[in-house]
């Protein structure tokens, strides 16, 4: 299946997404059908815990395609994301074959049976090279150093990697890929023009309630809507150190649903609101906010 | 002149040229895609038009505002871009992007100016180097040549051959298989060390202006030895000027950072400065693990306490904090004021910036840290 020609048009590809439980809106629907269209990788970026990653897994969910994920750090290169040779394994071949008696002792023939695919580790890149058509997601490309930039680039350009033993190795059909960046650090200029570009907004209430209902069906309509709207007065308080994401709201419903709560009230607001914000100084300025909201 | 007489390709490129005018770093690689792009939604369907605009001509939150600026001028009523949840409104003016340059009258400059939310009077002053007579530049220049900063390091991830250290499976395996198997020598590895971040804040305030032109200099002789350094000018607003700095001519560096400082020599707003540059910048990554050096009087008149808490966070993400203070190097010099008082708990170094042989003193501490 070629990922180019699956969807027929952007609606086509948000419906499909919306029937894995991912709801874009008509931008992303967009961006995202170009980047197929297309065959450009997409760059997302955007506050923590707005679906960033998740698009990815829907993608790779409504193609029907592995997802290959490649988590960035600091320090990643080549061996991690492209391929390593299994020296253990390497070193074992050696040795058996001095063990059998008449065995090659060409030592040309010997190496040559050393570099072999079977003895190949293949990292993300590769296997998404190799194996697809696959979803590549590249996440929190901003964590990797300049140099893992320049190789990505290169990879995202050409779709193909040479391994000197092996030659080189040239998707068939390129892969889908979805970076991801949190911005810690400016992504260099070639790369981010090599990409189409999306920021992500959290959703509108609206929206954020369609995604409780689809992904915690279990949580009542009535409670839904008071964990979406509190989390909306929360993320309004621009001093907050961090804005709870979609995934924040998603455990607060569920949260509130496992203890049997039916109505949100600053009690039970107050004693779960560590699953909405991480950092003392939030909590201290959310029971405030909440106070206010709840207190009616 | 009705735009729809027009071939559909001039008018795009046209709108790709604008939006190059606009400061939206726009090159044809980038138009050929764009162009792709709204081939590929098709021209009758001018909100997906408009989104395949915004993915391939804009990298950025700050080009995608640019972009939404001049689509609205350049489509004017033919199109209008889809109305925007206020979410984003919200992160704009909280990352505070300003958009530079716009036809309509902007007032920030090129770099990224955030504008600091107080209310307190700002006073907009550019400084004027042309000022300064030809012998106090040479001067200055020579005495900056002989200052020799030196990075700050830091254990990096990888590994490096060493005689000394852990073993090292892969590269012994390796020398074991070019010998077919024959055991050989053992190698070991240590990990290698990496230049560690320098980030200086500058307070260019009224109080600070004697100085200020100096902490630049100095912000330059460590951009231009290679330091990986990010440099960040407060006063009443928060400006990052380290893009002017990377130039090998201090003068000329020094003349773009003045032109992109809109505030020098204004009023402060400390506690704000930092908070900014802490959540704009800081936490996302450019303070963590980074040597942290900010250079103030710490004249900090109305709220000493929260500049202390703001510094506290900022000392909580950062390796090492060095404050520079000018002041402390006055003979009988005690850190009684509100602002100093209040920063001194979080503060891992206080040095004095008030001479070069200060300077020397501060690239030891720095090269420490």
């Amino acid at each position: 299946m070629d990922p180019r020609t699956t969807f027929g048009s952007a609606s086509d590809l948000g419906r499909a997404l919306s029937g894995t439980g991912y709801l874009a809106d008509d931008a992303l629907a967009t961006v995202t059908w170009l980047s197929l269209r297309l065959g450009r990788p997409l760059l997302m970026e955007g506050e923590p815990g707005t679906g960033k990653t998740a698009l990815a897994e829907a993608l790779a969910e409504t193609m029907e395609l592995p997802l290959i994920r490649l988590q960035c750090y600091e320090g990643i290169d080549a061996t991690q994301a492209l391929y390593d040779w299994d020296f253990p394994r390497q070193i074992l071949h050696v040795r058996a074959l001095e063990a059998v008696e008449g065995a090659a002792t060409d030592a040309r023939e010997v190496e040559d049976g050393l570099f072999d695919e079977r003895f190949l580790l293949a990292r993300p890149v590769l296997r998404a090279l190799r194996d697809g058509p696959a979803v590549l997601l590249v996440d929190e490309v901003d964590r990797a150093d300049d140099e893992f930039e320049a190789f990505l680039l290169e990879v995202l350009s050409t779709w193909q990697v040479t391994i000197p033993e092996l030659g080189t190795v040239s998707a068939a059909v390129p892969p889908v890929v979805v970076l991801t960046s949190n911005r810690t650090r400016e992504l260099h200029d070639a790369l981010k023009r090599r990409c189409l570009y999306h920021w992500l907004e959290h959703p509108d209430i609206q929206r954020e309630l369609a995604i409780v209902a689809r992904r915690a069906p279990e949580v009542s309509a009535a409670l839904a809507d008071q964990v979406v709207r509190a989390v909306h007065g929360i993320r309004g308080d621009r001093e907050l150190l961090k804005p709870p994401g979609v995934a924040e709201t998603l455990d607060w419903a569920r949260a509130l649903h496992e203890l049997g709560t039916r109505d949100l009230d600053t009690e039970t607001a107050a004693a779960t609101v560590g699953v909405v914000v991480k950092y003392r100084e939030d909590v201290e300025r959310v029971r405030g906010v909440l106070d206010t909201m709840l207190g009616r | 002149m009705s735009p729809a007489v027009r071939p559909p390709e001039e008018v795009l490129l046209g709108f790709a040229r604008a939006l190059r005018a606009a400061g939206v770093p726009v090159t044809a690689d980038r138009e050929r895609t764009y162009l792709a792009a709204v081939a590929a939604v098709g021209l009758d369907d001018q909100v997906a038009a408009y989104h395949a605009g915004r993915a391939t001509l804009c990298a950025s939150p700050a080009d995608l505002d640019r972009h939404d600026h001049v689509y609205a001028e350049w489509f004017g009523g033919r199109s209008r871009p889809p109305a925007h949840g206020r979410a984003w409104a919200r992160d704009v003016t909280r990352a505070g992007l300003a958009v530079a340059e716009q036809p309509t009258g902007g007032t920030t400059g090129d770099a990224d100016t955030v504008r600091a939310r107080a209310s307190s009077q700002e006073v907009l002053r550019h400084r004027d180097i042309a000022a300064m007579s030809r012998r106090e530049r040479d001067e200055l220049g020579a005495l900056f040549a002989a200052l020799r900063p030196r990075s700050p390091r830091r254990r990096a991830h990888r590994h490096r051959a060493a005689r000394r250290g852990s073993l090292d499976a892969r590269r012994t395996l390796r020398s074991t298989l070019r010998r077919m198997g024959e055991p050989g020598e053992v190698s070991r590895r240590r990990r290698g060390s990496r230049p560690r971040r320098l980030v200086l804040l500058v307070d260019v305030s009224g109080s600070m202006s004697a100085y200020a032109d100096a902490l630049l200099r100095l912000a330059h002789a460590y951009c231009a030895a290679g330091v990986p350094t990010e440099v960040f000018t407060l006063g009443t607003r928060l400006t990052h000027v380290t893009r002017q700095l990377h130039q090998r001519d201090p003068e000329r560096a020094l003349v773009a950072a003045g032109g992109a400082i809109p505030d020098w020599s204004g009023g402060t707003r400390l506690a704000e400065g930092v908070q900014l540059f802490l959540d704009r910048w800081g936490r996302r990554g450019v303070a963590r693990g980074a040597v942290v050096v900010v250079c103030s009087d710490g004249w900090e008149r109305d709220r000493p306490e929260a500049l202390g808490e703001q510094v506290r966070r900022l000392a909580a993400v950062a390796h090492r904090v060095v404050w520079v203070s000018p002041h402390r190097g006055r003979p009988g010099y005690e850190p009684v004021q509100g602002g100093i008082r209040a920063v001194l708990p979080h503060v891992d170094d206080l040095v004095a910036g008030h001479s070069l042989a200060a300077f020397e003193e501060l690239t030891d501490v720095v090269a420490r840290a």
